[in-house]
């Protein structure tokens, strides 16, 4: 196998700026991440508890509030799974065979990162849309897909699809074929191989992929909002619940779920984190 | 006695059966309104309040979704199969396109329901920073040197094409001094002229335009949140709203010499609500027909929309609406359709003034 590797664990060089250097670097870096992000988080924990905790407790509790976590939650369910099979697959399938076509599915899989959301929602709504392809067909014989929940799931389908593959792809190459190779050579199911050599070595990558795809699933606005339909405790989901609520001047009630959202994404820098540094030493071990 | 007793007993027990199967037949339904982004507090407190009448009239109980948006994005997610059972939106022409487009609502549809089937008005007004710094008075310091104009998109905003429409009544009746000249072949030259200048005032006043929102909601935040421009061309329910609910006396209004009768229209979208049955159709139907009612009409008032039926609304909500000349859009541009195809559609005059 003669795949590059994408990335390498290079020994830290040895610094040799001035200290003037380094600490006006650090200190502009520092002010960055003070004004991008840790500014934001402050003002979302502020607005949201402006009018106090009972306010802050009434709006992440009412009934469309908890309507939009259960749907978020449910397209998160059906996506990261559906997504992680497909990753897998697809990450085997380029890392694993020289096959005509493969750099150009390389390239697709990647269309949803360089295609915006809203685009990805519009197309849609040509594919199945009333006055679509279909005709509306779907609607007219009790299953519709616009407007309903199967129009959600498809929309974060598709923003999240390269997720997995994009983490898995490098690292697969980077491994390289020979422990799979050995273990069909002494007898091992494909199956087994799987199991026992194939995921095993990857899986801290899947896990980090799996981690950033379900933080985009939950979080995806612009692709769901175009599909959407934006019916309260029907088709709102978290991020849209709380354009809904800001549009309608409830500016803390909006904060307030901004929070859920905020929780969420913390939790997943924390996962992340520890993912990276298992994954991290495994690189280690991988190398030496 | 004891034979006045059982039958008053028997009697007793019919009318608990009577109505138990009463109750055995109420239906649950389920019911749409697709409407545009300043109804939301109207029907926030309307949808209670008739499925509360509704379960007195007929025992059913009646479930109202809402969804919000731009009019005329309401009117294409519809198109493209959105299921509204109801339409409340911000102009005729939304729901004349979904009509032609669909066939879900009948091609008559504005004579459904008295006045044009728009249960309450409104017009447009200015909202400005409190004690009015740009002195705006009336439109055209809206096009002085150095003012910022707020107004939404008229492609996706029902409000906005009120904005504008309003914007060119004011330059045609400066013009002409009476509107009554546009239909009389004897002015012809003078109203072309008119016309004209129209054009020229109304493209000058979009270059002072920084923002263009989508929605009329998403222009009121950009101007009271966010805290852009000087003065916001709002529906004036909207106005309202955001001086009397939101603004702790930081805004003014500002009433115009001449603005528009915005008329936002409803309908039941018939090709939707008659997959749901007989039931939900006569709902449908009530849901607008009951918009009309005296308590409707005074909780209309209440939120700001001028009640076509103002007897019921108290004194002091009909008090806050200013008197101004007014004129509707089939005065002055024949009908929606007209207005539309002639300024709003592509290529219309809106594509040709406004280059951003």
């Amino acid at each position: 196998m003669n795949s590059t590797p994408h990335r390498h664990i290079v020994a830290r060089p040895q610094a040799d700026e001035t200290p003037l250097v380094r600490y006006l670097l650090s200190s502009l870096a520092m002010a960055i991440i003070g004004l991008f992000l840790i500014l934001p988080l402050v003002a979302v924990l502020v607005e949201a508890f402006r009018d106090g905790w009972q306010t802050y407790m009434t709006a992440i509790t009412d009934r469309y509030t908890r309507h939009a976590i259960g749907l978020t939650l449910f397209a998160a369910l059906v996506c990261v799974p559906l997504n992680t099979l497909f990753g897998v697959a697809a990450a085997w399938c380029i890392a694993r065979f020289e096959f005509p076509g493969r750099s150009l599915l390389t390239t697709l899989i990647d269309l949803p990162f360089s295609v915006s959301p809203v685009i990805a929602g519009l197309v849609f709504i040509l594919i199945f849309g009333a006055q679509g392809w279909f005709d509306g067909w779907f609607a007219a014989n009790g299953f519709p897909i616009l407007f309903a929940l199967p129009g959600i799931v498809l929309a974060t389908m598709f923003v999240t699809l390269p997720f997995v593959a994009r983490e898995l792809i490098p690292l697969m190459q980077q491994q390289g074929a020979e422990q799979e190779e050995a273990a069909i050579m002494l007898g091992a199911s494909p199956w087994r191989m799987l199991w026992t050599i194939t995921l095993p070595r990857i899986k801290w990558g899947l896990l980090y992929g799996v981690i950033l795809c379900n933080a985009r699933a939950m979080g995806e606005f612009g692709a769901v909002s175009v599909v959407s339909g934006h019916i309260r405790g029907s088709t709102n989901t978290l991020p849209l619940h709380v354009e809904i609520l800001y549009n309608e001047y409830q500016f803390s009630a909006a904060f307030a779920v901004a929070t859920l959202l905020a929780g969420l994404a913390i939790v997943t820098l924390i996962a992340k984190s520890i993912v990276e540094w298992r994954q991290q030493r495994q690189w280690e071990s991988a190398s030496s | 006695m004891s034979q006045l007793t059982s039958w008053t007993f028997a009697g007793a027990l019919g009318l608990s059966a009577l109505a138990a199967t009463t109750f055995a037949q109420a239906e649950e339904i389920e019911l749409l309104n697709a409407s545009y982004d300043p109804t939301r507090e109207l029907y926030q407190a309307y949808n209670p309040l008739f499925s509360h009448w509704y379960r007195e009239q007929t025992g059913d109980n009646v479930t109202i979704e809402q969804s919000h948006g731009g009019s005329g994005k309401q009117a294409r997610s519809v198109i493209d199969g959105l299921p509204a059972d109801v339409v409340t939106l911000a102009l005729g022409y939304d729901i004349d396109a979904i009509a032609d487009r669909t066939g879900k609502i009948p091609e008559a549809w504005q004579s459904a329901l008295p006045h044009n089937s728009a249960p309450y008005t409104s017009t447009i007004v200015f909202l400005v920073r409190k004690g009015n710094p740009k002195h705006i008075r009336d439109w055209d310091d809206l096009t002085k040197d150095g003012t910022e104009v707020i107004t939404p998109n008229p492609k996706t905003s029902g409000g906005a094409r009120w904005n504008f429409l309003a914007a060119w009544i004011y330059v045609l009746k400066e013009q002409l001094g009476d509107l009554g000249k546009l239909d009389d072949p004897r002015y012809t030259n003078e109203v072309s002229a008119a016309q004209a200048a129209a054009r020229q005032f109304v493209g000058d006043l979009y270059r002072h335009v920084p923002v263009l929102d989508s929605g009329a909601r998403g222009a009121t935040n950009t101007f009271v949140q966010r805290d852009i421009g000087d003065v916001l061309l709002a529906w004036e329910n909207e106005a309202f709203l955001t001086t009397e609910e939101l603004g702790d006396g930081q805004f003014d209004i500002v009433v115009p010499s001449v603005s528009v009768v915005a008329e936002p229209p409803v309908a039941v979208v018939e090709g939707n609500v008659e997959n749901k049955g007989e039931a939900a159709e006569r709902a449908a139907r009530a849901y607008l027909e009951h918009l009309y009612s005296p308590e409707a009409q005074a909780l209309v008032a209440a939120n700001y929309y001028r009640p076509v039926d103002p007897e019921a609304a108290s004194k002091e909500d009909l008090a806050r609406f200013p008197e101004l000349e007014l004129h509707t859009v089939d005065e002055v541009f024949g009908s929606w359709r007209e207005a539309q195809a002639t300024y709003f559609d592509d290529g219309g005059v809106f594509d040709k003034i406004y280059q951003p």
